[in-house]
This record gives C-alpha cells, sequence and structure tokens, in this order.
C-alpha cells in the first residue's frame, strides 16, 4: 500500500543543510493500522507529511498503492489525495465558514464525480455514523472539540480513502472524547479496509494499533509489531526498518 | 486520477459558502473603489447629458443659424452683405452689448450693468422668459421698455412699472429677465444684465467716442436651407467677402457649391463682385467672427470634453489609489485564508481550482463595490445640474447614460480584479503541508520574484494603468504623462518607506520607553505594514495637498483686500471735455480725487518699418496675430505706478531728460508689458509706429515692465512719454476716495444724472463680487480636495487591516504577559503615528513638487509654499492615521486573553 525508500528530508539553516529525516525505509501493507512515535523534534510530523504528499523528500521516494508520490508535481498529487488519501489533524482543519455538513460534501465536490445530491446524502450517512445526527448545519464554532473531531473523520472517510493520516488525532481532546475518538477511526478501519497511518507522542494510543515506528533524530530506531489486537491479523512477515 | 474535478456550479456554490465569513471584509476593501467609480460615472454622465443638450439646444445658444460678432464697429461691407442676404428671405437681428450705468428714478440708486441692445426677431431660437410672463412681445412697440435681471431691481430697490434711466433715455422696467437663450444666470454675477430694444440706441446716446461695446448679428437662414452645409457654405461665402486675406482650405469646392443655384434660397445668389472689405487700409480692422450653430457646438462640446477628461484624470487616480486599497485589502484576505486553502489542497485541490475559488470572491466583491460606485455616481449625475444651474447656459435634462455606466461598471470590476489578483496568486503557493505544521504568515505565503504568473500580472497591472489613462485622458502622450507622474510618486513613497524601515532598525534603543520601542520595533519587524501603509497614506497626502497648494497659490492673485487702492469709485468712459468739470464735482464734494489717467485708442501700424499686415501674415515669425489685430487702450505718465516693476531698459521721468534724448523728430518712447514685448518680439531700442485715430506716432521701446493686473489700478499693455499722447483724442478714468458709502452712492447718481455716458464702480461691491465668485471656484477646489481625502479612508483601513492579524496576536500576548491596555494603545499610537508621519511627510514633499510643476508649467506663475495649510494637512493625516490604526485594533481590547488566544 505504501512503500517508503531512502526518505531523506533536508531544511535549509543558516549555511548548512539541516537533516531532519535520515534515508528512512518501510513499507505499510493495506489495512495496516499503523502508528509512529517519538519525542518532539523527531521528524515524526516531517515523516507524515512526506507519506502523504504534502513535502517533497530531498531524497528518497514515497509510492502510495504503485505510485510514485515524489515524481508528481503538486496539483497531480493533490488530485491523488483527493482519490486515496483521508486527512485528520490535531486541530481538526475545519473550514469555519463550512457547515458540518458542507465540510464533509468538500472532497466529493473536489472531485467532482458526485451529483450535489448524492454528496449531501454520504455526507449525512457519515455525519449520523460519527454520531453527529442533527448537528449537520452547524459551524465549527458552534460545536465542541470533540464534536469537530468528528467531523474532520467523516470528512476523512467520505471518499472512501485508501489510506487515512492522523496527525495526533487527540492531542487537542480530553482523554474520554479522545478515546471515542479512537474508537471510531478503529471502527471505520475495520468496516472500510483502510490503512491508518496515526502519528502520536501518546503512548498509550500507540499501544493499541498493530505496528509502531519508533523515531530518534531523524532515524526509525525501534519497529514493533504487536499481536494481533481485536483490530484485526496483520501480515506476519515485515521488512525490518534501518536504524 | 481520472476523476472529472471540480464543476463550474460547484466552484461557484463553493465559493459563495466559504465566502461567509468575509464578504463584510471583502466588501469594505472593494469599497476603495467605490469613489473612483462614482467619480467617473458622475463626470462621464454628466458631460453626456451635457453635450445631448447642447446638440438640443445648439440654436438657442447662438440665437440663429449664423452669428457675426465684432469687438467694434463692423465694417460697412457687413451692412451690405446683410442687407444684400436679406433680399434672399435670410433674416438678421443686431445686438449690440456695452456696459452702462442704470438709474433707478424712484429710489436714486444706481447700478453698472450689461446692456443689451436687440433687434426685432431676436431670438430667432429659443424664447426670452419674463416674468410677468409673455412681457417680451413688447419690446420692440413704441413705448421705451427694458427687461432686468432680478438681481438688479433688488440692488436698485426698484420694481417692476419703475422708471429707469440709461444714459439720455429714461424706460419703463416691463418684466424682470428669466431664462435667456444663450446666456448663463452667473453673468449677472458680474454685471446684472438689460434688456431694450435697439431702436432706443442713439436715443441713449451712450456709444460715444472710445466706449467699449460688442458688436453682433444673428442671422435665420431660409427654411430647407438651414442645415449645417448650408450654414458652413454661407459662413465661407462671409468670411471670404468680409475679409479676401481669409484662405479656406476648402475654396475651390465651396466657389463650386458657391455657384450653385438655391444654395442661398430664392434662386438669386450674390455676386461674386459684391462689395469687398478694403483691403488697402492698414493697419489691421476689428476682426469679425463668423460662427454656424456646428461652430458652438463644437466649442462647447470640446470645452466640455477638456473639463471632463480633467475631472476624469482626477477620478482615474481615485479608482486607481483604491486599487491600492484592494490590494492591501486582499493581501490580508489572502494571510486569513492559508489555513483553509492548506486544507483544500490536502483535501486535493489544485492551486488553479484554489485560486479560481477566490478570485470568484474578488471578482463578486469587486462587482459589489463598483455597483455601489455607480449608483452612487448617477445620484450625483442627478444632482449635478441643478448644482452648476447658473453656470451653463443651457438647460440640461438628466438621463441615464448607458455608456458611462457601463463603462464605469467595468473599468472598476476590472481595477479591482486586476489589484486583487496580484496579493490572490499567492495562494496558490500555499502549501498543504501548512495543515500540519503552520508557519508565520510570512513563510506561508512565500514571494518568489520570478514567479512568471506574477509577472504577467504585474504587466497586466500596468498595462491596465497605461491604457486606462491613455483613454481617459485621449492623448497618448498625456496618459503616459500621468502614469509617469503615478509612478515616480509611487516609486519615492517606496524609497521614503524602505528608508524608513532601515532608520528605525538602526536607530532604536535599550533606553527608550518600552511602548515606543516596541512601536518603532513594529515598523521593520518582518510582517510589517510600512509600505502598504506608507503608500496608500502618501498617494492620498499627495493628490490632497497638491490641490491645496495649486488653490492657494490661484487665490493669492486675486488677494484684492490687501492690495486695495487707496481709491474706492472708479469713473470711467469720461470725456475729455468732462474730465475737468467731473473732477471738481469730485472735489467739491470733499473727496479726493486718487488719480485721473487718460487713455488712447490705438494699434500696431507696423514694427521696425516691416508693416503689421505683413508679420500678421508671416507664418515663420511664431507671434501671435492677436497682437496686431487688438486695439490697445494705452496711457501716458511720467512715472511708473505701484502695481509696475521694471524688467528691462530704462524709465525716464524727467521729461526734459527725455526730449533731450529724443531730439526734434526722434520717435517717443514706450514702455511695454513684457509678455507683450515678448509676443511681438521686440527688444529695447526696437521702433514701433502706432496708429492713433489715423495719426502715426513712431514710437522707440526703452523699457518694459511686469504688470500686477489683479491689483485694483489702472494698468496698461503699453504706457507713452506724456509728450506723444498729450494731444491725441482720449478718454480718461479718475478714481477718487469717497469714504461714506450713502456720499459714494450720492456723488455716483449726481454723476449719472450729468454725464449720462459716463459709469462707475464702487470698488467695494467689485471686491464682494469677484470674492463671490472666487468663493465659487474655492468650493469646487475644496470638493476635490475633500474627495482626494474621502478617497484615502477607505484605503487606509485596507492597508492597516492588512497586519491586523499580527497586530491582535501581538496585542493579546502583551496583555497576557502583563501589559495594561494603555500600554498596549501606547504600543499601537507609537507605530501608526510613525507612520502617518511619514506618508503625510512623504506625500507632501511630492505635492510641493507637483504644485511647483504646475504652477511653473501651467498656471506660468511662481509657486508659494502654503506652509500654514501644508501643516494642517500633516496633522490631519496624522490623526487619521493613528485613529484608523486605533480603531482597527480594538479587538484587542474587546475579550479576555484567553478568548482571544483561542481565537487567534
Amino acid at each position: 500500500m505504501l512503500v517508503a525508500r531512502g526518505l531523506s528530508k533536508d531544511y535549509a539553516s543558516g549555511d548548512r543543510p539541516l537533516t531532519v529525516l535520515h534515508e528512512v525505509s518501510f513499507e505499510i501493507p493495506r489495512g495496516a493500522y499503523v502508528s509512529i512515535v517519538g519525542p518532539s523534534g523527531s521528524g515524526k510530523t516531517t515523516l507524515l507529511g512526506l507519506l502523504a504528499g504534502l513535502d517533497t523528500p530531498s531524497r528518497g521516494s514515497v509510492l502510495l498503492d504503485g505510485t510514485d508520490f515524489s515524481a508528481l508535481g503538486e496539483d497531480q498529487r493533490a488530485a491523488l489525495r483527493g482519490e486515496k488519501v483521508g486527512f485528520v489533524f490535531q486541530s481538526f482543519q475545519l473550514i469555519p465558514t463550512l457547515t458540518a455538513l458542507e465540510n464533509v460534501q468538500v472532497p466529493l465536490e473536489l472531485r467532482g464525480d458526485t451529483s450535489p445530491s448524492d454528496a449531501a446524502a454520504r455526507a449525512r450517512d457519515l455525519l449520523d455514523r460519527v454520531g453527529l445526527h442533527g448537528r449537520s448545519h452547524h459551524f465549527p464554532t458552534q460545536l465542541s472539540g470533540g464534536e469537530q473531531q468528528r467531523v474532520a473523520l467523516a470528512r476523512a472517510f467520505v471518499n472512501a480513502p485508501r489510506i487515512l493520516f492522523a496527525d495526533e488525532p487527540t492531542g487537542n481532546l480530553d482523554g474520554s472524547t479522545g478515546a471515542r475518538i479512537v474508537e471510531l477511526i478503529e471502527e471505520l478501519n475495520r468496516e472500510r479496509g483502510t490503512t491508518v497511518v496515526l502519528v502520536t507522542h501518546d503512548a498509550s494510543l500507540a499501544e493499541r494499533t498493530q505496528r509502531t515506528l519508533r523515531l530518534r533524530d531523524g532515524y526509525v530506531i525501534e519497529d514493533t509489531v504487536r499481536v494481533p489486537t481485536a483490530a484485526g491479523s496483520i501480515p506476519t512477515s515485515l521488512p525490518s526498518a534501518s536504524a | 486520477m481520472s476523476t472529472p474535478g471540480l464543476r463550474p456550479a460547484t466552484l461557484f456554490r463553493l465559493a459563495w459558502r466559504e465566502s461567509r465569513t468575509a464578504r463584510r471584509r471583502l466588501a469594505l476593501y472593494m469599497s476603495s473603489i467605490a469613489l473612483g467609480v462614482a467619480a467617473l460615472v458622475a463626470i462621464d454622465s454628466f458631460a453626456g447629458n451635457v453635450t445631448r443638450s447642447i446638440r438640443e439646444q445648439s440654436r438657442a445658444l447662438l440665437g440663429g443659424d449664423l452669428q457675426l460678432g465684432a469687438r467694434g464697429e463692423m465694417p460697412t461691407v457687413v451692412d451690405t452683405l446683410l442687407d444684400s442676404l436679406a433680399t434672399t428671405g435670410v433674416r438678421h437681428a443686431r445686438v449690440t452689448s456695452f456696459a452702462s450705468m442704470a438709474l433707478a428714478e424712484r429710489s436714486g440708486n444706481t447700478r453698472l450693468v450689461q446692456v443689451r441692445a436687440v433687434g426685432d426677431g431676436y431670438p430667432f431660437y429659443g424664447t426670452i422668459e419674463t416674468q410677468p410672463a409673455n412681457q417680451w412681445a413688447s419690446a420692440h412697440g413704441d413705448a421705451p421698455v427694458v427687461y432686468v435681471d432680478p438681481s438688479l431691481l433688488v440692488a436698485l430697490d426698484a420694481q417692476v412699472g419703475d422708471s429707469l434711466r440709461l444714459g439720455r433715455q429714461m424706460f419703463t422696467i416691463a418684466a424682470a429677465l428669466g431664462n435667456v437663450p444663450g446666456d448663463a444666470g452667473i453673468t449677472a454675477v458680474i454685471g446684472p444684465r438689460v434688456f431694450v430694444s435697439e431702436r432706443w440706441l442713439s436715443a441713449m446716446g451712450l456709444l460715444q467716442f472710445g466706449a467699449r461695446a460688442e458688436y453682433e448679428a444673428v442671422l435665420k437662414l431660409t427654411a430647407g436651407n438651414d442645415g449645417t452645409r448650408e450654414a458652413a457654405d454661407l459662413q465661407r461665402f462671409l468670411r471670404r467677402r468680409i475679409d479676401p486675406r481669409y484662405v479656406d482650405r476648402t475654396d475651390a469646392e465651396a466657389e463650386e457649391r458657391d455657384r450653385a443655384a438655391g444654395a442661398l434660397g430664392g434662386g438669386e445668389r450674390l455676386d461674386d463682385t459684391t462689395a469687398v472689405a478694403d483691403t488697402a487700409a492698414q493697419p489691421v480692422a476689428a476682426r469679425v467672427r463668423v460662427r454656424t450653430v456646428a461652430d458652438t457646438e463644437q466649442d462647447f462640446t470640446e470645452a466640455v470634453a477638456q473639463l471632463a477628461d480633467f475631472l476624469s484624470v482626477i477620478g482615474l487616480i481615485a479608482l486607481l489609489l483604491g486599487g491600492i486599497g484592494v490590494a492591501s485589502g486582499v493581501h490580508a484576505f489572502v494571510v486569513s485564508k492559508i489555513d483553509t486553502v492548506a486544507v483544500l489542497r490536502c483535501l486535493g485541490a489544485s492551486s488553479r481550482q484554489v485560486l479560481t475559488l477566490y478570485v470568484l470572491q474578488a471578482g463578486a466583491m469587486g462587482l459589489v463595490g463598483a455597483a455601489a460606485g455607480t449608483l452612487l455616481g448617477v445620484g450625483i449625475q442627478f444632482v449635478l445640474p441643478g448644482a452648476v444651474a447658473d453656470v451653463l447656459p443651457l438647460e440640461v435634462a438628466p438621463t441615464l447614460e448607458a455608456r458611462a455606466i457601463g463603462t464605469g461598471l467595468a473599468i472598476g470590476v476590472w481595477v479591482a480584479l486586476v489589484f486583487a489578483l496580484r496579493p490572490l496568486l499567492a495562494l496558490r503557493r500555499v502549501s498543504p503541508l501548512q495543515a500540519l505544521r503552520r508557519a508565520t504568515d510570512e513563510a506561508a505565503v512565500p514571494r518568489e520574484w520570478t514567479d512568471p504568473w506574477r509577472l504577467a500580472v504585474d504587466i497586466l497591472l500596468v498595462g491596465s494603468i497605461v491604457g486606462l489613462t491613455i483613454a481617459r485622458t485621449g492623448s497618448v502622450r498625456e496618459g503616459l504623462g500621468v502614469t509617469v507622474a503615478i509612478s515616480v510618486a509611487v516609486g519615492v513613497l517606496w524609497v521614503a518607506a524602505t528608508l524608513l524601515i532601515r532608520v528605525a532598525r538602526r536607530s532604536v534603543r535599550a533606553g527608550w520607553p518600552f511602548a515606543l520601542r516596541q512601536g518603532v520595533a513594529n515598523l521593520y519587524r518582518p510582517a510589517n505594514q510600512t509600505r502598504a501603509v506608507t503608500l496608500a497614506l502618501g498617494f492620498g497626502a499627495f493628490l490632497l495637498s497638491t490641490v491645496y497648494l495649486v488653490q492657494s497659490n490661484l487665490l493669492r492673485r486675486f488677494d484684492i483686500a490687501e492690495q486695495a487702492s487707496a481709491g474706492n469709485l472708479l469713473f470711467f468712459d469720461v470725456q475729455d471735455d468732462q474730465i475737468d468739470a467731473l473732477t471738481s464735482l469730485v472735489t467739491d464734494g470733499g473727496y479726493t480725487v486718487v488719480e485721473r489717467t487718460p487713455i488712447v485708442t490705438m494699434r500696431i501700424a507696423s514694427v521696425n518699418g516691416v508693416s503689421a499686415q505683413r508679420l500678421m501674415n508671416d507664418t515663420t515669425g511664431n507671434r501671435p496675430r492677436w497682437v496686431f489685430r487688438r486695439e490697445y487702450r494705452s496711457s501716458y505718465r511720467d512715472s511708473m505706478s505701484p502695481s509696475e516693476v521694471l524688467v528691462s531698459g530704462t524709465w525716464t521721468a524727467d521729461s526734459a531728460a527725455r526730449e533731450r534724448r529724443r531730439g526734434p523728430n526722434g520717435p517717443y518712447e514706450v514702455s511695454l508689458e513684457e509678455d507683450v514685448a515678448n509676443d511681438l518680439m521686440v527688444a529695447i531700442g526696437d521702433t514701433i509706429t502706432w496708429d492713433v485715430q489715423g495719426v502715426r506716432v513712431a514710437t522707440v521701446l526703452t523699457s518694459t515692465r511686469k504688470v500686477n493686473f489683479a491689483r485694483f489700478e489702472t494698468n496698461f499693455f503699453a504706457v507713452f512719454a506724456p509728450e506723444a499722447l498729450r494731444r491725441a483724442p482720449q478718454q480718461f478714468v479718475l478714481i477718487a476716495n469717497v469714504p461714506d458709502p450713502s456720499a459714494l452712492a450720492r456723488l455716483q447718481r449726481d454723476a449719472v444724472r450729468a454725464y449720462p455716458n459716463v459709469s462707475s464702480l464702487d470698488l467695494s461691491l467689485i471686491r464682494n463680487t469677484i470674492g463671490a465668485i472666487i468663493e465659487r471656484v474655492t468650493l469646487a477646489v475644496r470638493f476635490l480636495g475633500v474627495f482626494c481625502l474621502a478617497i484615502g479612508i477607505p484605503v487606509l483601513f485596507s492597508a492597516v487591516a492588512a497586519t491586523r492579524r499580527a497586530r491582535l496576536r501581538e496585542g493579546v500576548l502583551l496583555r497576557t504577559l502583563g501589559a495594561s491596555r494603555a500600554l498596549v494603545r501606547r504600543v499601537l499610537f507609537a507605530e501608526y503615528a510613525a507612520l502617518g508621519v511619514l506618508g503625510a511627510f512623504t506625500g507632501m514633499g511630492l505635492a510641493f513638487g507637483g504644485a511647483w510643476a504646475l504652477m511653473h508649467w501651467v498656471f506660468k506663475d511662481t509657486f508659494v509654499p502654503a506652509w500654514g495649510a501644508a501643516a494642517g494637512i500633516i496633522a490631519a493625516m496624522v490623526t487619521l492615521t493613528a485613529g484608523i490604526g486605533l480603531l482597527t485594533s480594538r479587538d484587542v481590547h474587546r475579550e479576555t486573553p484567553m478568548a482571544a488566544l483561542r481565537d487567534s
């Protein structure tokens, strides 16, 4: 599903480049539930950005469903994201001027292959699924943090993505609300077979995933595969990550 | 990637939804262009209305199909021609206009009036309205009646039915004048009009030697032969017959048509051997103007077009300034949309889709701004005819001008879009990574100087400005000139802002109070708004100050009150045999004669031995023809007057010395006003021969003078040594000092009774009248100034709003860290005051340069800086900037720091 080969990322810092990610390589199969953890400054958000095609690697490549992300132009990557990728952000990133329903519809409208009525119907279904029946006409400022994140989840799944990237999805939420969000992610992951890649600094959340890639100073220092949980089984043979 | 992408309908829907919270802000930014659009629509619509009215009323403006006019008695050939034309059915009516004293018998009050003695049939088009109505019918009857301006009734304390004396003739006031075709009501401000039948001209006895009068003859062509072509043919015919030297380019064609039967109607035509003007006479006779309705139309429409062009340049500059406001405001808008754009990019939107989304929003709001401006412009257009009614000689019926409305709307939308496009382009470069990790606003929309799209938009922007100015001015040269001037102003302001940033960075000291240090530091910090605000404010200050500085310089010319001569009562058209008696009349009353000046009329016969005819016909000489055609009213005296300054040569006051230099038969000494000397292209030592009522007087130019014609003293282009003209036929001007107003009125009345041909002016009245006229001009100029200021306000709002987010964030952080509201306000005040000072001073500097250039090149006068006005404008600008800055930042104080931190 997702293959990273020799991924590196440099940033300009004064006269010398600063490398924040060093030759990271791994593969994530379809349907997997993976977490990326590490302390602040370890490069996990940078890695997420590269994997999701939001950024261009300095060296190496990312293949999503067989397509080399890094070889595409920005607009081509955007189109690919619209087709195959879902996002959940720490700060929810809902468009403040759109209602909950309209926010969820945006990915379908951008693709343009669904009629407005069908798009609205699908969005409504997803909002019901995440427990926001009756809130579809509310604006983000009228929703609590947890409700906003549920809208974001519905938006992430509306275009039936192959892979979902979640950046600290519970970072701005209290314990119980965050737990509910995680449950929803896992349910949707099971129902739809979506691959989930989740960046978190929350060890307990990482424990719930099937595999954890641990980063430090831009290197993958640990790649832990866990015993299959109620989330479902995972392939047992995985290439070990380079340190 | 096989999905069809965002559909147009969906794009519009998304753009509409996404604009929900931004509409009011965008509309505010777009209001920057509303005033400019309003000005353009109002000017174009009004000009269109006036032009249409001119076409509809042009015959009434002229009073006939053709008009002959001269500033002196017309040559006899004109009488012959008019009589001949009458036999072919072409009617004519004479109009003689001159100034005279009117005396109301009942009240005894006098006033200088404009007398119009008209022939039967005048006006051939339009009607003279009277109050009571329909009284004009009795104008040419046996009873001597006059029709007067309502203001004259007030001035003389008279009413309809009273007796009014003009010269030696007593009249009855038959009615007050209403609308008179071809006359603007404002002329009554200069001198009230009195209409009378021409049959009473000789009875009045006012047109004596030296009297100034304008002579006209208005013609009405026969029905069916009164078209434009026929009128033009007759015009050419008359011009050639009156002055055979007249050369018409289409002479051969005209000759042919003249010979065609029926060109002049009635089957009878004028013989080519009809009496011709005496070409052998020298010097050049008074020029007879022959004008058709088409000429009148053309003159009026040209004048209207020129005024409209000038005003629309102001409107265009207002629009372009508004564009700067749009650019600043949209920049702020772009910054506020970084997060949304990043999310859209994550969700699959292409850069083109994102750009289209926001261009649609900007375009819609631009349409709103332009539409608001158009509505305002139409409203102004409907108010204008009433506001300028007494300045225009015709009635203007306001109607909607579709072309003006459409053009204004289109230009407004175009300017809004072009200026909005520049900052909007940055949205293409917002990285989706911003959704994950938010960089600062500046880093989120990095500037790429080599971006080809940005370069293309810059070229489009500059090209639009050049194109619009050329279209408005109607001239490539002028359009480019205006564009260059705008560019220079923008460039200077940009450089000034950059310099301030550098100076601010170097000048901040640790020992300064916190508020001052922070405020000045804000001028150069990464997200500073120094350039944008300086540009917006400085340009507005530049426009406003230029208008004020030029206005104060122009008005200085008419500063009459301070230059009052000692005299306050002026008598003129005093004949040679009346001057002594009139002088006694004044002195017997115990009053002082301040000045007694002889006036001799003459024309130029030759210069340095070359006849005036030859010099006038010499096309290589570049001398204006009028210096040879005109009748000079000259004087003679021993000494210079206080209103004169010697420029070159010498002025010899001692008559004995002059006589010695001249010898027995030498030329007399003469002094010329410097501009006339330049036009004649004469230098000290050149000889000029004058024709003084048929007698040749040879003179040598011994000096030139600079004359201040605005002073209330007698001033002359040519002043002779007394021995040259002492025995020439002459009339006099007498200025007396009569302090008591009622004694002054009595003296005027006594003089009019004794000498009906002598006119008198109460100079204080003249000062008040001119003051009233200048007041109107001042109002118009000040309106322009206020308009410029009004443009600046929304532009300034937009410019300041550009970094409102940074302002809020910073202010909230300061409050969180313990700063009081007062301290935060002081920080803001320090920053905005510095911006205001920079913008105002730079704008004022530019204005000084612009005003100097206008005074020097256009008005040909010296520029005197108006320091008081300049200081006032600077203070107002600084206050405005600080006020707007504090106003837009009041949100800092509205909420608790926690709430604001959460929101920001």
